[in-house]
């Protein structure tokens, strides 16, 4: 009996790791929301390269400054193109119908993006489009098979390419070093992280005072219950 | 203050029920950990309707709005963020505290003569609770919420004859769109409430008519004191109203540490792809139900026909329904059943965590045949319940609770 | 042990818990509240509005949206400016005593920062309707002692070129004065007071 319950644990156990798919691996980023300087750096790249074709509809500019320790002027001054209040949200003048005709498809919104694909997907696909001739945009990407967005940071990483066994290599340089290239999309991945819940400052603050609450609540609860109790044998 | 309540007593029964159903409520002094599930599912009823009243303020019940307004919600209203995650944590706190609950009523024979009612009272509202689960989840209109309801709803095109006009007449369009968010808008803001609410009420009536059983499954009324009174029963309030108090606090603690540290529930509470809007052209690679629903989707998808499929996930849940007359044992509690009993609940609790587990993956061959044979196992501990529990060799059962 | 200490001990850890428990109800009651509150991007459209006044001429009126509501801007020429201080003794409250309606900047003879340059709500304070704007002197329906002003088709409110309410009419109290403030010579900016200084 006990042995029939063990051998049903273990062959659930292989049926996972028989079942397990490839998929494409993942490079890991540590991602910091509290780091405002970082941030910073992030907002900075996302509304020079991002920010043209891209929306972030839901991120409201002068939320972006609180959180990130700037003033609204400065927001206003370095951050800002398009939209002239800083209450506004990250929108966009590219349209539609234009963007679909350019691109085959339209740019999502960058939102919640990082919520919807993780900020380590994020950062490998950032950092592995290929040269491929046969794409139209004549790049592919590891992370995103046959995407349709070109390499944008091209100036910054050059161009990688894929050797006779299928791995990157650098084929074109770039004006950053490998390192500096991946700090860049380091910021710019935390920043979309930021963006995808900037709440998150918020609960992460909380978080700490209920559980502490609700412990000394407990301090209380609990001897009440047994002085009650003390009477029930 | 006591002519007030004079005043009151005059004209409702207001003493009159709080004696009836609280202060002069005998129930058994030996509950344990087990029962304290139903005050925590009544908990999680009251939030789930008090944190959905305000969402229900800013929410937009439109295809080309609603996803936007849960952002709008998550971001520009004041605190909207942790009012949304209180609903969606709570969703899946409910199932959890429900299904343990009923853990609770199976191995305590709580379904058993003369409970029988306020089991089927309950099973209702599980019934009614996954409805109120699944038309909850399309609302965020993301891909996940509008996938999952085009294949369920789909499901009831399977039936034969009536089939494609039923599933015509759920989504009220030719596919998942704007008139389907719509209505089950309106089944799961008010409709269902209403009628989850008044289940509730019923369950605890018909409880209290008959009683409250316990984990030895001793019939408190059959002894009873010079005052009329149950010798092993204590009034629930101030003892049980006390007990909860202490479970509703630790409750608490575990729901915050979800709530504020991982409200995604590593993607089980708030699936990654709902983070993106719904798209009717385009099917995610995996469509996954709510972690709640996946045992039955294995069951579902085990069976090869799709009808045949549907009756089997059906019958999944009528079998429940049925329990208190498949248990033909005398013996309520598992502390005295047979081995008969014992080892055919464990061998059913763990098809359905092994259930539960196959229907989150994608159906390959090995799976569905996994899945396969963890349903025959579930339905056979109904369909041989009626033998197994006729010839075990149950222990005898005291006339007193104890102290275990 | 005595029964006592524990009756004593039981009223005890109940307070204790009651206002424990009181707490965190208050505590919890603060989200749900607040989120009532406008959001934030009411507060952003609710921001301040910046009307270029440059081309305006004199006896000529705009109208801006400021938080829903239809706002007037509008200059007045001398002769309107003098009037003005002739209308007291028909008017309800010509020392705009009555506070809410505009902001402690504008409690004066004008209602204004510059005398020229007017900013007002034009919503009736009778029952909402938007009031005309009726420059002109001794029209025929306004009567010859009509010096200028805005008359409310609604009900027959009355008021002159400062938003001040006449006597005898529905509406009991003067137009309302939104907080504004001047950037420079040419901007006006309504729905917020001048930084700092008044």
């Amino acid at each position: 009996m006990k042995s029939l319950v063990i051998a049903c644990f273990f062959a659930l156990f292989s049926l996972q790791a028989m079942a397990a798919s490839g998929g494409v691996h993942l490079d890991q980023v540590e991602i910091d929301i509290t780091d405002q300087a970082s941030l910073q750096r992030g907002a900075k790249t996302f509304v020079n390269y991002c920010l043209s074709c891209h929306e972030a509809s839901f991120m409201r500019y002068n939320r972006m400054a609180k959180d990130l320790g700037l003033t609204d002027d400065q927001v206003k001054e370095n951050l800002m193109f398009a939209s002239d209040k800083i209450g506004d949200t990250m929108t966009v003048a590219m349209r539609p119908e234009d963007a679909e005709k350019w691109f085959g498809v339209t740019p999502p919104d960058l939102s919640v993006i990082a919520r919807a694909r993780g900020t380590d997907w994020l950062y490998t696909y950032l950092r592995t489009f290929y040269l491929d001739e046969s794409r139209p945009m004549g790049t592919n990407n590891v992370a995103f098979k046959d995407v349709g967005m070109p390499h944008v940071l091209w100036e910054q990483q050059g161009y990688l390419a894929k050797n006779d066994n299928g791995e990157l290599v650098q084929a074109t340089e770039g004006q950053m070093s490998q390192h500096q290239y991946n700090v860049m999309i380091h910021d710019l991945v935390n920043f979309l992280a930021y963006i995808s819940e900037p709440s998150k400052l918020e609960r992460m603050a909380l978080a700490k005072w209920v559980l502490l609450y609700l412990f000394i609540f407990f301090l209380v609860a609990y001897p009440l219950k047994k002085a009650f109790w003390k009477d029930v044998h | 203050m006591s002519s007030f309540m004079n005043w009151l007593d005059a004209r409702f029964p207001a003493s009159k029920m709080w004696k009836e159903h609280l202060s002069e409520y005998y129930a058994p002094k030996n509950f344990n950990f087990w029962y304290f599930f139903g005050s925590l599912a009544l908990l999680v009823l009251v939030l789930q309707i008090v944190t959905g009243i305000f969402l229900t303020m800013n929410y937009k019940p439109d295809a080309d709005l609603a996803f936007a307004s849960v952002e709008y919600i998550m971001r520009d209203v004041q605190w909207g963020w942790l009012i949304r995650y209180m609903h969606s944590t709570g969703a899946s706190a409910f199932f959890v505290v429900v299904y343990l609950h009923m853990f609770r009523g199976l191995i305590y024979g709580s379904y058993k003569q003369p409970r029988e009612l306020v089991w089927i009272f309950g099973m209702l509202i599980y019934l009614t609770l996954m409805a109120e689960a699944f038309m909850g989840y399309l609302l965020p209109w993301g891909q996940m919420s509008y996938w999952g309801a085009q294949v369920i709803i789909s499901l009831f095109g399977a039936i034969p004859v009536v089939g494609e006009q039923l599933a015509l007449w759920i989504r009220g369009d030719f596919v998942v769109a704007d008139a389907t968010l719509n209505r089950f808008f309106a089944f799961h803001v008010i409709a269902l409430p209403l009628v989850l609410l008044g289940l509730v009420v019923a369950h605890i009536i018909a409880l209290h008519e008959v009683g409250s059983n316990n984990p030895d499954g001793v019939e408190i009324k059959k002894n009873k004191d010079a005052n009329g009174k149950p010798v092993d029963g204590i009034p629930f309030h101030p003892y049980y109203t006390v007990k909860d108090i202490v479970g509703v606090v630790v409750f608490l603690f575990i729901f915050a540490l979800v709530l504020f540290y991982a409200p995604e529930g590593g993607g089980w509470f708030l699936e990654k792809d709902n983070f993106v809007p719904a798209d009717p052209l385009k099917t995610p690679e995996h469509i996954v139900p709510l972690w709640y629903f996946t045992p039955f989707y294995a069951i579902l998808r085990a069976v090869p026909d799709k009808l045949m499929g549907v009756l089997a996930m059906g019958g999944a849940i009528v079998f429940l329904f049925l329990l208190p007359w498949l248990d033909r044992s005398p013996v309520r509690s598992i502390r005295y059943r047979g081995p008969y009993f014992k080892i055919a609940l464990v061998l059913f609790i763990i098809s359905f965590l092994a259930l539960g587990y196959l229907g989150t993956q994608p159906a390959t061959a090995i799976y569905t045949m996994a899945a396969r044979v963890f349903s025959v196992i579930y339905f056979a501990f109904f369909i041989f319940m009626p033998i197994y529990t006729k010839l075990d060799k149950d222990k005898p059962v005291p006339e007193r609770v104890t102290n275990q | 042990m005595s029964q006592s200490i524990d009756t004593g001990k039981r009223r005890f850890l109940t307070a204790a818990a009651s206002v424990v428990g009181g707490a965190g109800a208050a505590a919890v009651a603060v989200p749900f509240v607040s989120s009532m509150l406008p959001s934030a991007k009411a507060e952003a459209a609710g921001a301040p509005v910046e009307v270029d006044i440059s081309k305006l001429e004199s006896g000529q009126l705009l109208t801006v949206e400021w938080r829903g509501k239809p706002v007037w801007i509008f200059r007045r020429s001398p002769e309107a400016l003098a009037n003005l201080e002739t209308l007291d003794d028909s008017l309800r409250d010509p020392n705009s005593q009555v506070a809410s309606q505009q902001p402690e900047y504008c409690q004066n003879d004008t209602r204004s920062i510059r005398d020229e340059l007017m900013v007002l709500v034009g919503i009736c304070t009778h029952l909402g309707c938007s009031p005309t704007y009726r420059p002109d002197l001794a029209p025929a329906d306004l009567g010859a002692d009509w010096k200028g002003g805005f008359f409310c088709p609604c009900h027959g409110s009355r008021f002159d070129l400062a938003g001040r309410v006449f006597q005898g009419v529905p509406a009991p109290i003067n137009l309302q004065v939104p907080p504004y403030h001047f950037q420079g010579d040419n901007l006006v900016v309504v729905g917020e007071d001048a930084q700092g200084a008044a």
